[in-house]
């Protein structure tokens, strides 16, 4: 096989596991806007918030160390001891429910009822708010994070494409581990929406707030429960890309990796998100392979908004979100 | 009644204002922000140093210093906003501590007769005095980094790099362009191929590049890089297997936050630094003593020996003897922002005054002059050891191409004199 058309699929293959980590970040936007026609601008933030309190707790950190120190004059550094990943993950997610209840409690509640646009900036100010409080919290200072998933070269699919091809594919081993995560996720959100009560209230909601509030169904516990799972999409989007670039207030970018994903895919559908992520993920890769070197690189962050816009100008709802239809 | 408030009120507002006659030195720092990691320890730094010299000698010739810091984050726009807002309050020097406000700041600074220090960043070629009178970018500047790494490799690979290949990791921005002009000379010069691989910001994805070098397999590689473009360029590299000593960072890639996150993948990955690392320095106990201990430390008070913290510490020392220079040649105490653009010109470091301020060997000599506001050019190679979590210093500091980098300057500088009319100083 031509070197050209080897690279080429290596190229591929690590473009649909990029797509994979950003459809991680685009699960956690749709999630929310399908329940609540929110646009969660802190959906980045929430990620990174949720990487930081992980890590916090895994070290034993003391939550606004800083904060005590420099008003008590005390000399606290940290509790002295160190949380397994698994109960850290347990209790971040706790912490991601309080705050889904806390955003629910003292912002969206009060906004009911109010144009898209208002909720909308509520979720700007509420990402800039949780910035700063995740840095009172926990420090800025970038942080390793080790939950135990492998990294590196799989040696595995290297070695076998080096037997069958004469050139060793480079796969990473957490972008497996990160599809593998997502699939299962995936799955379970399905499962969850199709198959228990709650979820089918949740689908209720995204289908007409009116008509699931007039069968009982309460819209605030529903809020709370939306923001809940997308704090817990969010958690695992942060220990992906926190493991591989340590957990740090650049974390909250990622959301900019998922905007032409949700373009693409729809803001309503769960395998919109996913699908627009492999689309974009292998689109920007295979770009940047083929046309970048003509055109001096660094083509991935604009080719992706380019490929959203051509599906956006042929498909406005994207591929798989809901088709807008007026009637007169 | 009113009239106690108000005279209250009076009272306040004076207790809280600076007082007179204080040097004052405005630190455009980022403690937010994606790059707030890499802009605190640098703020801390340049803070404690003023700090313990307030502490310690009640400032610098019987002045009193006052810092104002003004919060950037790193963002070209609100780095301008800061130079507005905070020149009028006396500023004897700017430190911007991001290439993208400099630029901005290069026109303001020379109209406002201000003097700005970019100490290893910003425009390479404002090291000519004579173009840039009001800009200091010493003691090395990118081109010597890209020159000194070049020399490195040369001393690494026997005295050629003929048929090599070396690839560039650069941030997608002025600052990550700033070496190719060099590089690309060199590459000429010496007969290696230069890859360029550019990586936009943030720099939180780097596949395609780290996937083109292991399909091109270059014999080294070099990073201009910055905050997370760092650890996942360093993190990226280990994932492919290049060996990381074959891999140098620019000293703005090559702190710990750099580093740690790849654990023990980033053993052996090297770096560029123009001043020490670690703690062993007599400056050390008086900063633990007149600053820390007080309970004055800037920040968290967490940074100490860090590269970062020390290379703000490094920034505020220079600027410190630089108005030391200046009240010296002038023979006032109060001095202007012209009377200290004159101490940052005549402002010679040598191993003897270093080593009196408590930092013996923590940088390399160099003097400015008028023409020459780049310094010697110098920058040592630094490894970074995993297992004992340090950096260590490989090399003596190592001059760089003053030829070639003189000449590049020249031409640049002299480009830009034309295209803004720019009258010649030192004549």
């Amino acid at each position: 096989m031509p070197d050209q058309l080897l690279f080429a699929i290596e190229v591929t293959l690590n473009g649909l596991m990029a797509g994979v980590l950003y459809a991680l970040v685009a699960l956690g936007f749709v999630l929310i806007f399908k329940a609540s026609g929110i646009f969660n601008y802190a959906q980045g933030v929430m990620a990174l918030f949720a990487a930081l309190t992980l890590v916090g707790i895994m070290e034993g950190q003391v939550p606004f160390e800083h904060l005590i120190n420099a008003t008590f004059g005390t000399e606290i550094h940290g509790f002295g001891w160190e949380v397994p990943a698994l109960l850290a993950i347990l209790l971040t997610m706790v912490t991601m429910v309080l705050f889904a209840w806390l955003v629910n409690w003292l912002v969206l509640r009060h906004l009911v009822g109010q144009e898209p646009i208002i909720l909308f900036m509520a979720t700007i100010g509420l990402a800039y708010f949780l910035e700063g409080f995740g840095d009172m919290m926990w420090g800025s200072d970038i942080k390793a994070l080790d939950v135990g998933l492998p990294q590196g070269i799989n040696s595995w699919i290297d070695e076998t494409t080096l037997d069958l091809f004469g050139y060793g594919f480079f796969i990473d081993n957490l972008d497996i581990a990160a599809t593998i995560i997502a699939a299962i996720l995936v799955a379970v959100l399905v499962a969850f929406s199709q198959y228990t009560k709650q979820g089918r209230a949740l689908r209720a909601v995204a289908d007409d707030h009116q008509a699931a509030l007039s069968v009982g169904i309460s819209l605030n516990f529903i809020w709370v429960l939306t923001w809940s799972i997308a704090g817990f999409v969010a958690l695992v989007a942060g220990i992906m890309w926190g493991t591989k670039s340590g957990v740090q207030f650049s974390l909250s970018l990622i959301a900019l990796k998922a905007l032409p994903v949700l373009m693409l895919g729809g803001f309503t559908s769960i395998p919109g998100a996913i699908v627009g992520g492999l689309i974009i993920g292998v689109g920007e890769k295979l770009f940047e392979f083929l046309v970048g070197p003509l055109v001096g690189g660094a083509t991935e962050n604009w080719f992706a908004y380019v490929l959203a816009l051509i599906f956006l100008v042929f498909r406005p709802q994207g591929l798989f979100g809901e088709r807008i239809i007026e009637r007169v | 009644m009113k009239k106690i408030l108000t005279t209250l009120a009076l009272g306040a507002t004076l207790a809280a204002g600076p007082a007179l006659a204080e040097l004052t030195f405005p630190s455009l720092s980022y403690r937010t922000g994606p790059y707030a990691a890499n802009g605190i320890p640098f703020a801390d730094g340049y803070a404690d140093y003023f700090a313990m010299l307030n502490a310690r000698d009640g400032g610098i010739g019987g002045e009193r210093v006052n810092l104002i810091e003004c919060e950037t984050g790193y963002n070209t726009e609100k780095g301008v906003e800061c130079y507005e807002a905070t020149k009028g309050e006396g500023a004897l020097l700017y430190q911007p501590l991001s290439t993208g406000i400099t630029y901005q700041l290069i026109p303001r600074v020379s109209a406002d007769g201000i003097p700005m220090h970019t100490l290893g960043y910003g425009r390479t070629s404002a090291s000519n005095g004579k173009v840039f009178p009001w800009v200091f970018n010493y003691p090395a500047t990118y081109w010597d980094g890209a020159s000194v790494a070049i020399k490195y490799l040369l001393d690494e690979n026997g005295g050629s790099l003929e048929g090599k290949k070396i690839a560039l990791v650069y941030h997608n921005s002025a600052y990550g362009k700033e070496p190719i002009r060099t590089l690309s000379e060199l590459a000429t010069e010496h007969g290696f191929e230069l890859i360029e691989l550019p990586v936009d910001h943030p720099g939180q994805e780097q596949k395609s590049q780290w996937l083109q070098i292991r399909r091109e397999r270059p014999d080294n590689v070099l990073m201009w890089g910055w905050g997370v473009m760092n650890q996942v360029a360093v993190q990226e590299a280990a994932n492919i297997r290049y060996p990381m000593d074959q891999f140098i960072g620019i000293w703005w890639s090559g702190s710990e936050n750099d580093v740690k996150p790849a654990g023990d993948g980033a053993d052996g990955y090297k770096a560029l630094n123009f001043h020490a690392v670690g703690s062993d320095f007599e400056l050390y106990d008086d900063l633990e003593e007149h600053v820390w201990s007080q309970g004055n430390a800037a920040g968290a008070g967490d940074q100490g020996g860090t590269v970062l913290y020390n290379r703000g510490l490094y920034a505020a020392m220079i600027a410190a003897e630089a108005a030391r220079k200046a009240q010296e040649i002038h023979g006032v105490s109060a001095i202007t922002p012209a009377q200290m653009r004159d101490g940052l010109e005549q402002l010679e470091m040598t191993e003897e005054s270093m080593a009196e301020l408590g930092l013996a060997g923590f940088g390399p000599t160099f003097s400015a002059s008028c023409e020459n506001h780049g310094g010697s050019g110098k920058a040592a190679i630094n490894q970074w050891n995993a297992g004992e979590g340090r950096w260590e210093v490989l090399t003596d500091y190592i001059q760089s191409d003053q030829e070639l980098i003189a000449r590049l300057v020249e031409e640049d500088s002299m480009a830009y004199a034309q295209e803004n009319n720019i009258e010649l100083a030192c004549q």
